[in-house]
């Protein structure tokens, strides 16, 4: 049996006295696309903020692919092929848009720190690039800064970077926050495509998002999964809707 | 496929050569030899301290650390020289203050590279003051006051070179100058340089494209501590005197003010500003012995109003002028240029009143001719023409900069300034 390409054993978060994540135990499998719902102030983003190692758990193990990256530095994650996003997007403003791209590339192919390397003469980097940028459609805009896009730009330029590197574990926060329903749309594409056969983490409150693109869904509710199962099963289970969904999931079932 | 030196590149970079080659032949005069040594000290050291600001976004306070002590180590080198004790290529010596500068660096820069942004500002101060302590309590590396001086000429070098002549000099400075620059342009194309200006933008983010921000601003400092440290080892053979002024805050603070006044967004913006400030420090200190109140005004005015510096005003201009709007910009200009010399005689005359006013009681009194006016310094009413002369001037340029600044530019401006 192979291991699962995330696991989360008891993992605690405590900021002061206050424990918003209260041991949360979670193994999604390999190219699995597995959403996170909770009501606000759950505790979704701290949780994601654990995984990708913004924050330091209180307790608690977190593996990637079976090597525990507890206690280790984002960077360091991310060597281990695990990227996320920002829910408010989090880009080199100054920096071109296909500079944004190029630099998430560049650790992955090995060129590191290199100040001897000619950045403009490295054709893997810029095909790699490139090859981002008209996946997320954003070719027009190769040469603008990041600043200058507009909102959904940005987004489409978040998940970019995200996935620019090649990561096996794909950890999107909300990646749908203030679009329009076109917009949404258009992501929702993006994002089944450019996540084609990797393992997709994400948090989202649109439940039409949710519902069309998870295998699975787990439900956070205070700091603790409350429940984690297929679409259909979260859509029927008492607890879930005892403890948040109702018109929600109402909602999305007729839809 | 590109290459680094193609089309446009290899232009600006033959032309730089040939200003360098030529520059000194247009005056037989000595000290039009003696200022391109001085710029061409300075650029380096403008350049390799916008590695850090410009380039990774750190603000150094105590750059002149990593100048001065590869002036140092270049001086003693070559006392050791010149006593026969050890034997080095003249030519090659500011290797040797690049070399201290970068280990310097290494030891330094681990230590300040910890936080970026005003923890890292307030860490080089720190360090700053502490190597400038220190260097008047070992007054046997130091040489104290005096300083260590030592003699470039020992024995002929290459090709019969002994740097005997400031012409020779020059070429030396000249060309460790243009490698330097080279160098230092070679780096920004690099994935270090790149992932340094992303550092800047958003260290958080680097780190979640695999990148240690720490890391990458340490390598950084290192390699800026090493262009310093050429620099000061330049500085070192053309004054052939290195004291304790070179790596101390006002040297810090003048580079800082270069890169500032040339503008840190542009590569060539501290190149621009070095040769400016050492053109100004020359011959403004020439005119009056206020200069240093002049540099001050010169830089709060050009943060507050071109922060981009002297090269963002001009990427403004050619903006302007590939939307068609210079002609309305020039014609701003035009109609300001009375209110904006009315103004700024105003502003030298009260300078050179208050400067007149703060010397000995001899000075104060005596009549100070200026702009074709004779005024007292010593008489309050004396006061009154500068004074409403800089008032009227800035009113009438505040208007007219409201009328000829239609909306769509003050907004092109407004979009620069927050990127």
């Amino acid at each position: 049996m192979t291991a699962p390409a995330l696991r989360l054993a008891q993992v605690r978060k405590s900021f002061g006295r206050t424990e918003v994540i209260r041991g949360v135990d979670l193994a999604i499998e390999k190219r699995e696309r597995h959403a996170i719902i909770g009501p606000n102030g759950a505790g979704k983003s701290t949780l994601f903020n654990l995984i990708s190692a913004r924050f330091p758990v209180s307790s608690g193990t977190i593996e990637v692919d079976g090597e525990d990256v507890t206690g280790l530095r984002p960077f360091q994650v991310h060597r281990r092929g695990l990227s996320r996003s920002f829910q408010i997007s989090n880009l080199f403003h100054n920096l071109s848009v296909f500079d944004n791209v190029r630099c998430a590339v560049l650790w992955p192919l090995q060129y590191r720190y290199s100040f001897w390397h000619r950045l403009s003469g490295l054709r893997d980097a810029a095909n790699r690039a490139d090859e981002i940028i008209t996946a997320i459609g954003l070719s027009r805009r190769r040469g603008t800064p990041a600043s200058m896009l507009s909102h959904a730009e940005q987004r489409a330029l978040e998940i970019g970077i995200t996935i620019a590197g090649g990561a096996d574990v794909i950890l999107l926060d909300e990646p749908t926050a203030g679009m329009s329903h076109t917009e949404t749309a258009d992501a929702v594409r993006l994002i089944r495509r450019v996540t084609e056969g990797k393992t997709l983490v994400m948090v989202e409150h649109d439940m039409s998002v949710v519902f069309g693109l998870a295998d699975r869904i787990s439900v956070l509710v205070y700091g603790r999964i409350i429940a984690t199962g297929t679409p259909d099963e979260i859509r029927n289970n008492v607890a879930v809707r005892e403890a948040y969904l109702g018109t929600e999931l109402a909602d999305a079932r007729g839809a | 496929m590109k290459t680094l030196f193609s089309g446009r590149r290899l232009v600006v970079l033959a032309a730089y050569l040939v200003i360098i080659v030529l520059a000194p032949l247009l005056s037989p005069k000595g000290y039009w030899v003696s200022l391109l040594c001085r710029i061409g000290i300075t650029t380096v050291f403008a350049l390799s301290f916008n590695m850090l600001l410009g380039q990774t976004g750190l603000l150094s306070f105590g750059h002149a650390v990593y100048f001065g002590l590869g002036a140092f180590a270049t001086i003693h080198l070559l006392r050791a020289i010149q006593q026969h004790a050890w034997s080095f290529p003249i030519t090659l010596l500011p290797l040797a203050g690049g070399m201290c500068g970068l280990l310097f660096g290494v030891a330094l820069g681990y230590v300040t590279t910890r936080r970026a942004g005003t923890t890292f500002a307030m860490i080089s101060l720190g360090i700053g003051e502490m190597v400038a302590a220190s260097s008047l309590m070992f007054p046997a590396f130091f040489g104290g006051e005096g300083g260590v001086s030592g003699n470039r000429v020992t024995a002929p070098g290459w090709f019969g070179i002994t740097y005997a002549t400031p012409l020779q000099m020059y070429y030396l400075i000249a060309g460790w100058a243009f490698l330097c620059i080279l160098a230092i342009y070679t780096l920004t194309d690099t994935p270090l340089g790149r992932m340094a200006n992303a550092v800047r933008d958003n260290p958080e983010r680097a780190e979640f494209v695999g990148f240690d921000p720490q890391w990458v601003r340490y390598l950084i400092v290192v390699l800026a501590g090493f262009f310093a440290g050429v620099a000061g080892g330049l500085a070192a053979l053309n004054y052939e005197i290195v004291t304790a002024e070179t790596l101390s805050a006002a040297t810090s603070g003048i580079v800082i003010m270069m890169a500032f006044v040339g503008g840190i967004g542009h590569f060539a913006g501290p190149i621009i500003g070095a040769v400016l400030i050492t053109v100004l420090q020359i011959v403004v200190a020439g005119m009056t012995e206020a200069w240093p109140f002049y540099f001050g005004l010169l830089f709060a005015l050009l943060v507050l109003y071109a922060p981009g510096g002297i090269a963002g005003i001009v990427a403004e201009h050619k903006r302007l002028f590939d939307a068609g709007q210079l002609g309305r910009a020039l014609h701003g200009y035009l109609l300001g240029l009375l209110p904006f010399t009315l103004c700024a005689a105003g502003a030298i005359t009260l300078v050179e009143m208050a400067y007149a006013l703060a010397n000995t009681p001899d000075r104060r009194n005596a009549p100070l001719h200026i702009f074709g006016t004779t005024l007292n310094a010593g008489r309050p009413f004396g006061w009154v023409p500068p004074i409403a002369a800089v008032i009227v001037g800035a009113l009438l340029l505040r208007a007219i900069a409201r009328r000829t600044r239609g909306r769509d530019l003050v907004y092109t401006s407004l979009l620069q300034r927050q990127v």
